[in-house]
């Protein structure tokens, strides 16, 4: 089979591009799947990771959970929260949320622990409180790697959401196990390549929040370490 | 098929884990398909290294290749582990290889930025002092540089291993995947949580043990970063890096 003209063919057919199980339908619920599995993860990791990096205390329980929660078996997740709760929404977050809250936490609470500590000397010096060192200091300065976690958490969570189709929940994994049952690898490739090119978007993303959001003074200090 | 599932689950009735069928099946299912999940995730690791090595070197030498090298390997790391192992069906059918051949990617994707990474990071004066006692490249590279980004590249591994222990699971939809065919096909297909439970469980726990086995075998590898006492050095290969 050649690939492009299959693609090509697959990707200019007028019905792929409409109705429930159209391209831009699939797309909405895979990218709807992931930002809302991203941002739930965002929520838990982020603050854990900035009050355990900044008070030192607790890290080492966070980041051994983290680490239990990145050998989880995705699949086993998923499958016993449907077995337990039925199939829907609930069990593809849960497994996602699961995916993605690792590599948030661990960046945040090392971005926040790799904090220069004559920096916090010297804001503790200038007369900043608690609360004001790990906002205008400690978050600032671990945001480039705070940004590396999110970047791998939604690289991950892309990938993996197309799992949701084999519960039944659509989003772009439909193309391929379905392309996969009926034989049909044209669909299957065209929704491997819609997950790459969302992947591809979702690193360009990050690369621009990279440049909107850090300091220009440490932009260039963490380049190597990312 | 969600009523059909609500139905068929009496909740409350079946407990997450019963220990008699655990106490049953230890042997047949559970014990074989736990060496299988060895299996299936060891030969990727080592594949993924033995390809990471050479490569990372012609990376960490000549530097214009890096880039491309990364892009290229990024761009496979997106691609769903799933859909990896429907297109390899074909080809391999249901041989090991469907499984192991997309889970070397993985790894060679996590492993590859860890070894060019900690090649470079070897410091020039390290570098200079093994030219001026007169080694060659060759000799300079085993003996000076690849020792010296070892903790870089076994800190790869060590993701590494986790991910590519946990992403086994996902091959049971093709058949394979050691403990994940206890999750699918011993599990949900009969609409029962032990094996779930059970191969979850075990999984991490799997990479619970490869883990630290990987810490002590870095200990073994170099003992001289046990007697550099100052906890705050460059890291080298940052603790969590994913890729």
């Amino acid at each position: 089979m050649e690939v492009i003209p299959a693609l090509w063919e697959w990707f200019t057919r007028p019905e792929v591009w409409h109705g429930p199980g159209g391209i831009p339908t699939r797309l909405a619920e895979h990218i709807g799947y992931s930002v809302l599995a991203l941002g739930l993860a965002a929520l838990i990791a982020v603050p854990v990771g900035l009050i355990t990096g900044h008070t030192g205390r607790g890290g080492f329980l966070a980041v051994s959970l983290a680490n239990v929660a990145r050998a989880l078996p995705t699949m086993g997740v998923l499958l016993l929260v449907v077995l337990l709760a039925g199939i829907g929404l609930l069990p593809v977050l849960i497994a996602l949320v699961a995916l993605a809250v690792p590599p948030i936490l661990v960046n945040t609470y090392e971005g926040v622990r790799g904090v220069d500590p004559q920096l916090r000397d010297a804001a503790q010096g200038m007369g900043m409180r608690g609360r004001q060192v790990l906002m205008q200091l400690e978050l600032p300065v671990a945001l480039p790697l705070l940004l590396v976690g999110l970047r791998t958490a939604a690289i991950q969570v892309v990938s993996t959401a197309t799992i949701a189709a084999y519960v039944g929940i659509g989003g772009l994994g439909r193309y391929i196990f379905d392309g996969q049952s009926s034989r049909q690898y044209d669909m299957m490739l065209g929704g491997v390549l819609l997950v790459v090119v969302l992947a591809v978007v979702v690193t360009s993303v990050f690369a621009g929040a990279r440049r909107l959001l850090v300091a220009p003074g440490i932009r260039h200090h963490t380049t190597a370490s990312s | 098929m969600a009523t059909v599932l609500r139905e068929r689950v009496p909740m409350g009735e079946d407990p997450l884990i019963r220990w008699d069928w655990v106490w049953n099946n230890l042997d047949d299912p559970i014990l074989a398909l736990l060496l299988e999940h060895l299996h299936l995730s060891l030969v990727p690791l080592l594949l993924g290294l033995g390809i990471a090595l050479p490569v990372g070197i012609v990376c960490a030498r000549w530097q214009r290749v890096y880039p491309w090298a990364l892009t290229t390997v990024n761009i496979l790391y997106a691609v769903p582990s799933i859909a990896l192992f429907f297109l390899l069906l074909p080809y391999t059918s249901f041989s090991l290889w469907t499984a192991i051949i997309p889970l070397t990617i993985y790894s060679l994707v996590i492993l590859l930025p860890n070894v060019t990474d900690g090649l470079r990071q070897v410091p020039d004066h390290v570098r200079q002092a093994a030219v001026a006692m007169g080694f060659g490249p060759i000799r300079r590279l085993v003996q000076v540089e690849l020792p010296v980004a070892t903790p870089a590249v076994i800190a790869g591994l060590r993701v590494a291993a986790v991910a590519t222990i946990s992403m086994v699971s996902v091959a049971s939809l093709v058949g394979l995947g050691g403990l994940g065919q206890l999750i699918l096909s011993w599990g949900f297909d009969r609409q029962f949580a032990t094996p779930i439970v059970v191969g979850t469980v075990l999984s991490v726990a799997l990479a619970f043990a490869v883990d630290g086995l990987l810490v002590l075998t870095q200990r073994w590898l170099t003992p001289w970063t046990r007697m550099a006492a100052p906890r705050r050095g460059p890291r080298i290969g940052g603790g969590d890096r994913w890729r």
